[in-house]
């Protein structure tokens, strides 16, 4: 089986592109897997330094299903960055995106393959996936969730 | 072993050419910002004791919508956040909700405005939204006044399939909907209070008041 295959479990297509040679796009693939290495490097422990009651943006989404076990930051998808250039509908219904956060089960090699963030992000309606810090720049150490609504405090607090 | 000397060689090379960057985007940003930041240390002479603030849970308008490399969530050492945009410069033009809660944007007003053009589609700027205009009022027991569901200003951004059937059946009354349920996110609560205005805000869905008999005393505002 191809390891781009849309039938295979994505940590399995993800361990074997790692090993992979014969992938279609092994050039941002060789770079992916040499920026993940200093990515890890560059992970400075700066939890401490963020505030116990974090001012996080309305509607910033934290995706890290994998990315830090992965050994890059997590992604914060900003939400209502996006609104201002897109109705619900495109992502929603056109491009079938769940409303859930970490619910859409995205890998980079899905979006290399033109799937979820990468239907947009590809030098074409958005940059492309080389600058990988856009997305992932995320403080180690955050669950997945959005963050800034009455749900990150808890229920009642509305 | 030599070749892992190698690899930690490269890996603080990178390290020092990306914080170098950093750098300089930093300052950029201190230079450009750097006369309303003195203005403001200037204004609010004998400040109370940090702890004693008056509005301790209420955040404050300059507290809301704060750059990414101070909100708490984004990295500040790593050098794309210094790229991205402060929610503060984005919303700067749009139209304010009251609410203390959010992100302060009333995006309804923002969009009838022309403030914002969000594209219906992935790619045609062109194409227009298909909006439905049909209210539905769900009577609300007690002295709360009764709640008007505005299907127009749903339909402007969402399509009849991100509502029906999943979240809502599409006949009046066939759904049982609570505040609790609400606040806990479901039903309204899938979009009000994480994404769209939040549950704070009662008077935008409870706007239809009633008499003491119960009856609707106006129209709905719209
Ligand atoms: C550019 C694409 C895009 C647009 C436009 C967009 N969304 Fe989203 N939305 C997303 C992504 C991506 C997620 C996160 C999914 C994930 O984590 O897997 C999300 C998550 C959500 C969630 C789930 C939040 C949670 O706490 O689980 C809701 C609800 C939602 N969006 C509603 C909306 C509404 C309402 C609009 C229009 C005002 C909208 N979206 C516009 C891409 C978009
Ligand atoms: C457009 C945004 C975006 C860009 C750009 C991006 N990523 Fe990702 N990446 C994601 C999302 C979303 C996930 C899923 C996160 C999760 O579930 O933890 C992800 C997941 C990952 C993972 C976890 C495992 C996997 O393979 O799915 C790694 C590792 C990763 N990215 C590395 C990179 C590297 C290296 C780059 C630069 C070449 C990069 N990413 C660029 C959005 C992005
Ligand atoms: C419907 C198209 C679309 C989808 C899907 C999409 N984006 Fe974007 N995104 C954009 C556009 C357009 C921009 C603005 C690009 C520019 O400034 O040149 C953008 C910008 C961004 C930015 C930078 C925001 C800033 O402050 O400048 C981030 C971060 C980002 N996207 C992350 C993501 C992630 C993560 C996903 C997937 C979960 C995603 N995007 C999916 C269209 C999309
Ligand atoms: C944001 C969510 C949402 C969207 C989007 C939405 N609806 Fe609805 N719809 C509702 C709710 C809530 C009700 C009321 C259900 C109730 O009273 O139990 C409703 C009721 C209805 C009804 C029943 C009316 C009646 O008198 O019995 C119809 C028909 C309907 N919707 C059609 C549509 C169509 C067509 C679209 C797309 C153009 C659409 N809806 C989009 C939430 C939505
Ligand atoms: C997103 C729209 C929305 C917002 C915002 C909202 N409500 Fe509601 N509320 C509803 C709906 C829908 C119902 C159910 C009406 C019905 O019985 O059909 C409801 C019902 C109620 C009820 C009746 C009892 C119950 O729990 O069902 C009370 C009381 C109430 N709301 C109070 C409030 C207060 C106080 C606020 C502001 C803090 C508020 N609501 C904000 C939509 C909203
Ligand atoms: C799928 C997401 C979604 C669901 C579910 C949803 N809404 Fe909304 N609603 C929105 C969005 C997006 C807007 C546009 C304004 C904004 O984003 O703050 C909006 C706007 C509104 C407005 C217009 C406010 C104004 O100032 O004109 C009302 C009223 C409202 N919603 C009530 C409700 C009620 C009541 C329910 C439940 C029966 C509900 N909504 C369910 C997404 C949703």
């Amino acid at each position: 089986m191809a390891p781009w295959d849309p039938k295979r479990s994505p940590a399995e297509s993800a361990r074997s592109a790692r090993g992979a040679t014969s992938c279609p796009s092994s050039g941002l693939l060789a770079r992916f897997r040499r920026v993940r290495r200093w990515m890890l490097f560059a992970l400075p422990p700066l939890a401490f330094l963020a505030p116990m009651d974090a001012p996080a943006e309305y509607a910033d989404v934290v995706i890290n299903n994998n990315s830090e076990r992965e050994g890059v930051r997590p992604v914060i998808y900003p939400h209502w960055f996006h609104r201002i250039r897109f109705r619900c509908k495109v992502c929603h219904s056109e491009l079938g995106f769940e409303m859930k956060a970490g619910g859409n089960n995205i890998t980079m090699l899905g979006l290399m393959d033109g799937k979820h963030c990468g239907m947009c992000h590809n030098g074409d309606v958005a940059w492309s996936l080389e600058n990988c810090n856009r997305c992932h720049s995320g403080l180690p150490g955050l669950k997945t969730g959005i963050r800034g609504g009455h749900q990150s405090t808890g229920p009642g607090e509305y | 072993m030599t070749v892992n000397k190698g690899r930690i060689f490269a890996a603080l090379a990178a390290m020092a050419i990306f914080s170098g960057a950093l750098a300089t985007v930093m300052s950029e940003k201190g230079e450009a910002h750097a006369a309303p930041a003195t203005k403001q240390d200037a204004a609010p002479a004998a400040a109370p004791a940090a702890v004693n603030t008056f509005n301790r849970l209420l955040k404050g308008a300059g507290e809301r919508n704060l750059p990414p490399t101070e909100d708490g969530i984004h990295d500040p050492a790593n050098p794309g956040t210094a790229l991205l945009q402060t929610p503060r410069d984005a919303f700067s033009t749009l139209s304010k909700s009251t609410g203390a809660m959010g992100n302060g944007v009333n995006w309804v007003e923002a969009l009838k405005n022309n403030q914002i053009n969000p594209r219906y589609d992935r790619l045609n700027p062109a194409e227009e939204a298909v909006v439905f205009d049909l209210d539905i009022v769900r009577e609300v027991k007690g002295s709360m006044p009764n709640v008007v569901y505005p299907h127009d200003r749903h339909t402007m951004w969402l399509d009849c399939s991100n509502c029906h059937p999943d979240i809502f059946i599409p006949q009046k009354g066939a759904n049982q909907i609570s505040m609790a349920q609400i606040v806990m996110g479901e039903k309204c609560g899938v979009c009000h209070g994480k994404v769209a205005f939040p549950v704070g805000e009662c008077r935008r869905c409870h706007s239809q008041n009633k008499d003491a008999s119960g009856a609707p005393a106006a129209k709905a505002k719209k």
